[in-house]
């Protein structure tokens, strides 16, 4: 292919990926607002458009022709940085998640991924690392107790559990022997006996659970949003954020949530292949979106259903359960693919 | 095209450098280092080492630095004032010598031309990662093994040192 084509391709693909994630996440909020008022009995935004489905828009109207304020004491310029450096790692991540499989559009070819790195994941797990940066910065820089307590409490959060995460997929990696999704999604082809399919949840359940678990925690979601407890912190980092910038960490923390579910998806449920032979006349992204949605859905349920832990039981947990747990998972990973393999 | 991109990375490395240990505010010398440590990932992608670009981004910008952001907010550090630290001459030996040294190695002349069995293409061939997995694993066990040995020793200290205080009350007990 000629480079002109190659780029245009390539821009219609970030393009399309984007405009999906800001759409996802816009209707993310209303789906989380539904979701909640339906689990405690209420009906959620109904005013705006039928059943309140315009909400979003209206919401994010709102924001954008709100007053920006800066608190007098703030560091002005690291006030205005921390917000971009927050939501840019949350979108860029998405430059290695593969969609689809490769196909064929106006005779021009996709790969169903913007761009396969063959270090895709330590790609997405350098620039998630990077969101910490905006939170801790903006806490700082606010010149308010509330939001600098917040974004302390939000680094410590991170960095514990940063490293279950990465342990908890090391026996993912060891199962299809690449760091690229592509190839990691392609692994899970196939099925066992006909019915069950490759998925690597079966294999790596374990895994799985520490996962989502390490998933929810980076995220800054119940029941570990200690860094924005709103009982104590007001509303954490971003406390004296308002309008558009207030909107960025917003978005940044919808898309780390929609970026680490289409991660789960891919590593433990396949990605985009279909779960049985049969349907595989359904196209790939749409097995990605719903497996995706899935996830999204398990977050909203577990807010709406778990109270917020203590600080302590939060660092506690990370560092004496989940970690030696993910350890001990890939002890026996390795050992298990070290015999399946002679 | 790639020479004016090594020409960006490295001057904007050399910058940041500077302004690491020259800027006054504690959190923007950490800023600049992070700055610095990106580029230097940049310049290992140039040098077709993705793998080693990304693992210099989660271990030193998303690991350490957060780490060092961290316990300055955390202990507050504002310093205004300039001063050398006392061990000065030994940072000048040691900044005198590594300069020599690098000095010396680009005089030699064997700079950029000495490659190994595993070239560019078989690089390519094989995989980035592979290669270094490869390489790491069956020739260089023993010393990865003894640098993880040495690590954990420096992490024992640290927690010894912390731990000062309760340490001695368990020994009187």
């Amino acid at each position: 292919m000629e480079i002109g084509s190659m780029v245009a391709v390539t821009l219609v693909q970030i393009a399309v990926v984007m405009g999906v994630v800001l759409l996802t996440v816009a209707y993310m909020t209303y789906a989380e607002r539904k979701v909640l008022s339906f689990m405690q009995d209420r009906l959620g935004p109904m005013e705006v458009g039928p059943w309140g489905l315009l909400q979003p828009i209206a919401d994010g109207l709102k924001l954008f022709f709100k007053e920006d304020i800066i608190p007098s004491g703030a560091n002005k310029i690291i006030f205005a940085v921390a917000p971009i450096i927050c939501l840019v790692p949350a979108l860029i991540g998405f430059a290695v998640i593969p969609y689809n499989g490769s196909f064929t559009l106006f005779g021009l070819e996709g790969g169903g991924v913007i761009s396969d790195l063959n270090v895709g994941l330590l790609y997405i797990f350098a620039v998630a690392g990077m969101g910490a940066y905006g939170v801790i910065l903006g806490g700082w820089a606010s010149n308010s107790k509330y939001a600098f307590l917040g974004g302390l409490r939000s680094a410590a959060q991170i960095i514990s559990y940063e490293l279950a995460m990465g342990f908890s997929i090391v026996g993912v990696l060891l199962l299809s022997g690449s760091l690229s999704l592509v190839t990691v999604t392609e692994a899970q082809a196939g099925t066992w006996f006909g019915f069950i399919p490759q998925w690597n949840i079966f294999l790596q359940p374990v895994a799985f659970v520490a996962y989502v678990i390490a998933a929810v925690a980076e995220t800054n979601r119940l029941p570990f949003d200690m860094p924005e407890a709103e009982s104590e912190l007001v509303a954490g980092f971003f406390t004296e954020y308002s309008g558009m910038r207030f909107s960025l960490f917003f978005l940044a923390e919808y898309g780390n949530m929609i970026l680490v579910s289409c991660l789960a998806s891919i590593l433990f449920l396949g990605g985009y292949k279909a779960p049985l032979p049969i349907l595989e006349f359904i196209p790939g992204f749409v097995w990605l979106a719903l497996k995706t949605w899935a996830l999204l859905f398990f977050f909203i349920w577990i807010r709406g259903t778990y109270p917020r832990v203590r600080f302590d039981q939060l660092m506690k947990f990370g560092w004496k359960v989940l970690i030696p747990v993910t350890l001990a998972n890939l002890l026996v990973t390795a050992l298990g693919v070290y015999i399946y393999n002679n | 095209m790639i020479e004016a991109l090594f020409i960006y990375l490295a001057t904007v490395c050399v910058i940041c450098a500077v302004l690491t240990v020259s800027l006054r505010q504690p959190v923007y010398n950490v800023l600049a280092l992070l700055t610095m440590f990106f580029h230097v990932a940049g310049l290992y992608v140039l040098l077709n080492a993705e793998f080693l670009a990304v693992v210099q981004i989660i271990v030193y910008a998303g690991a350490i630095l957060v780490l060092y952001l961290f316990v300055l907010m955390l202990l507050n550090v504002r310093t205004q004032s300039r001063h050398l630290h006392r061990q000065w001459p030994f940072a000048v030996l040691i900044l005198g010598s590594v300069t020599a040294m690098l000095v010396g190695a680009l005089q030699d002349g064997t700079w950029g031309v000495a490659s190994g069995e595993y070239t560019a293409a078989a690089i390519q061939e094989i995989g980035n990662t592979q290669a270094i997995g490869l390489r790491l694993y069956t020739d260089y066990l023993l010393p990865f093994e003894v640098a993880s040995l040495v690590l954990l020793v420096a992490m024992i200290g640290a927690i010894v040192l912390t731990k000062k205080g309760l340490i001695d009350d368990h020994i009187k007990e």
